[in-house]
């Protein structure tokens, strides 16, 4: 095995380590930990068993196992990217409408002083 | 029926106090959302006779519209006007943005500024045309001047509006919201004081194309 493998395949069971800790201290939901074990599961899968890519570059038509893994890499970092970003969006809003409160309120308070 | 006039206000210090002495005399109520400013706009338009709701952090010109307009109609009001705080805007046009409303022929008023070459300068007629040519794009309706900050609704009019955007691209979005509302627009002529200061504010190229950005983002996630 080169050591590229067995440093990803390393990682891979820290970060399943890490992955499980965190939905034990209830920091992570239970589907968020599926999504995640299966995605660790996936890549140790590819590097451990290189074949696998080739096998999968074959059926959807792609020259080597590398460039479809980094295809698919790609589509989904964009994927995720644009969920975080529509988060931030719905962040940023909600941090508008407590800010908005609490100018109102404050208002109210005011004016029931001047009274 | 109860008129009130929304101002949204960031480091405005100098000009707010003279807009809400003009307004004063106008509508019935006036009101500064100060949005966040580091200098004194709140107490200073609280002197000149407005009632402040301040955002304890600067959130933009939409969070701040919005919240005024909430004000507004807790407030009771009938008629509603957004109003700028940098001077750009005349008290005396506020009458005849009321007028459509008060007769019924239209739920919504916005001020367009005269596309006459001898008042605009050309920079601000290209950033206002390409304005309304991607509100146009993006929300089907073509209007004279949707960068307008001189706008004005009947109150339930502006109960209606769901608005989301934060910041500059409001403006395009209160026109969605005329058009997925099926609201009633009329735009009134206005006419504009450029200032040297007012000259400066205004979305700059890489501003516009940001909210464009956005603009487009929100159309998608709705």
């Amino acid at each position: 095995m080169l050591l590229i493998q067995l440093i990803i395949i390393a990682f891979a069971a820290f970060a399943v380590w890490r992955t499980v800790s965190r939905f034990r201290e209830g920091e992570l939901s239970a589907r968020a930990l599926v999504l995640w074990l299966l995605f660790w599961i996936v890549v140790t899968v590819a590097v451990a068993l290189p074949q696998s890519t080739s096998w999968f570059a074959a059926v959807v038509g792609v020259g080597r196992g590398v460039d479809a893994a980094i295809y698919v890499s790609i589509v989904v970092i964009f994927y995720l990217l644009f969920r975080v970003f529509i988060k931030l969006e719905k962040i940023q809003h909600d941090i508008t409408l407590l800010v908005r409160e609490v100018g109102l309120m404050k208002g109210e308070g005011d004016s029931e002083q001047d009274n | 029926m109860k008129t009130v006039a929304v101002v949204p206000a960031y480091n405005e210090g100098n000009t707010v106090s003279g807009v809400v002495r003009s307004l004063c005399g106008v509508v019935d109520e006036v009101i500064v959302v100060d949005d966040g400013s580091a200098d004194r706009t709140g107490s200073v338009a609280q002197a000149a006779g407005a009632r402040v709701v301040r955002h304890f952090i600067n959130r933009g010109l939409g969070a701040a519209i919005g919240t005024g307009i909430a004000a507004a109609l807790r407030a009771d009001a009938r008629l509603i006007v957004t109003f700028d705080a940098d001077g750009q805007h005349d008290a005396a046009d506020v009458a005849r943005m009321f007028e459509p409303l008060r007769s019924g022929r239209a739920d919504v008023t916005i001020g367009a500024r005269t596309m006459d070459r001898q008042l605009m300068p050309r920079t601000r007629r290209i950033a206002n045309w390409l304005g309304n040519a991607l509100t146009y794009v993006l929300f089907g309706l073509w209007v004279q001047d949707s960068q307008s900050g001189l706008r004005a609704f009947t109150s339930d009019a502006a109960a209606a509006l769901d608005l989301r955007c934060d910041r500059m691209e409001v403006s395009s979005e209160i026109i969605r919201e005329i058009r997925r509302q099926k609201l009633r627009l009329e735009e009134v002529p206005i006419r504009p004081v450029y200032t040297e200061y007012s000259m400066s504010k205004g979305q700059g190229f890489v501003t516009g194309l940001k909210t464009a950005g956005k603009l487009l983002l929100h159309r998608v996630i709705r």
